[in-house]
């Protein structure tokens, strides 16, 4: 066994202390040879100190496309030449689209909105869509609505909203080179405030935006230092007109390699399958990743992609014997 | 005829990755007027509609 998988043994197993940015860096520099064994370290982490359960989410976008920020993965971006085109949802669709959530055993859904922060209206759709899911569905309500104000957060606060997502990205020395037209700091005092309101503060980013695995360290270190209760972990897909449209996919190994490094930074928190995992992993990569450290997943299509059917993902989760949460459990 | 993808014609070129693509995406371009289209993606599903030519759904 690797010094450095001793140490996490010592420290994250038996102590439940998340691993320090210089440590996390060796574990992301560690040979293809030692994969399983750190797969393994990483589950035996996640069971002893979050259990065996998994965590079932969905997601829906309430506004699609015409953002005004120019995050360069994104196309929604209304600043690229990508095909994606502006859309709204409306109310009678959304709570359908809880439905099918919920339907699946999900104890998530996470509302979204593509949008530099809420305006007026998207606050009031959002105040009568939380309302109608509360009404129709029993399911615990998440958002997504990009940079707030401390009245927007007292507003989702009042709703019922019970956690709020706002990704990092990347790490703050990589961010300008994804992000320009807001900060990196800008992001980190929306979920100040979030944390501060009692919201679950949900917060990941994307692998494979050009970063370095020194970065990619960086990056886990930092979201340990904001202690979300939540990571979604996404892997690039690169989308077309997007100005990382031509990237490559993240490598297999080093995906599977990230996962089990944020599970060693964070061996509390829920840590989740988000967007991209099926062209980075595949089939068996995403069963290698359950067992190495994830313990939640977003379920059926995301935003503007597709992703697999929810059954294929139940299945998988009862083959392994992890049970979903459910919904009492999340209170 | 265009490819639901790229918007390109689809007679025009390869389009096989763009077929594989879409595997895991929803049609953004109308396959007959290459119109981009509204798309709404769901959880279980998508629709995509073009104002010409009306709504697909997947």
């Amino acid at each position: 066994m690797s010094d450095i998988l001793d140490r996490a043994r010592a420290r994250v197993l038996d102590e439940g202390s998340g691993l320090a940015e210089a440590d996390i860096l060796e574990i992301l520099r560690l040979p293809d040879e030692a994969l399983p064994e750190l797969l393994q370290l990483a589950h035996d982490v996640r069971m002893k100190w979050c259990g065996p359960e998994v965590e079932v989410e969905g997601i829906v976008s309430l506004k699609t496309g015409g953002c005004p920020e120019d995050c360069h993965f994104c196309s929604q971006s209304g600043l690229f030449a990508s095909p994606v085109r502006s859309v709204w949802l409306d109310i009678p669709s959304l709570v359908e689209a809880a439905k099918q959530t919920a339907a699946t055993g999900a104890s998530e859904f996470c509302i979204v909105a593509a949008v530099r922060g809420p305006d007026k209206r998207l606050m009031e759709q959002m105040r009568a869509g939380v309302a109608a899911i509360r009404e129709a569905v029993d399911i615990q309500v998440a958002a997504s609505l990009g940079m707030l104000s401390q009245e927007q957060v007292d507003d989702l606060v009042d709703m019922g909203v019970h956690r709020y997502n706002h990704n990092l990205e990347t790490c703050r020395s990589y961010f300008p080179n994804v992000v320009t037209t807001h900060s990196w700091e800008e992001r980190w005092e929306t979920l100040r405030m979030v944390r501060e309101s009692g919201m679950e503060v949900c917060c990941g980013g994307i692998l494979g935006l050009g970063e370095t695995v020194e970065q990619r360290a960086e990056f886990a270190a930092q979201l340990a230092e904001l202690d979300p209760h939540e990571v979604p972990l996404n892997f690039l897909n690169p989308r077309p007109g997007t100005p990382l449209g031509d990237r490559p996919v993240v490598d297999g190994k080093d995906a599977l390699r990230a996962i089990a490094a944020f599970r060693l930074a964070m061996p509390k928190t829920i840590l989740r399958y988000a967007g991209g995992r099926e062209i980075t992993l595949g089939d068996l990569g995403t069963r290698d990743g359950l067992l190495g450290g994830i313990n939640a997943v977003i379920v059926g299509n995301y935003l503007t992609t597709l992703g697999r059917p929810a059954t294929a993902d139940l299945e998988l989760l009862a083959d392994l014997k992890m049970p979903v949460k459910s919904l009492s459990a999340t209170f | 005829m265009f490819c639901d993808r790229c918007g390109l014609p689809a007679a025009d070129g390869d389009h096989m990755a763009c077929a594989a693509a879409r595997a895991l995406e929803p049609p953004r371009f109308c396959p007959e007027c290459r119109r981009r289209m509204k798309v709404q993606v769901v959880p279980t599903g998508w629709t995509a509609t073009c104002v010409e030519h009306g709504l697909r759904t997947g």
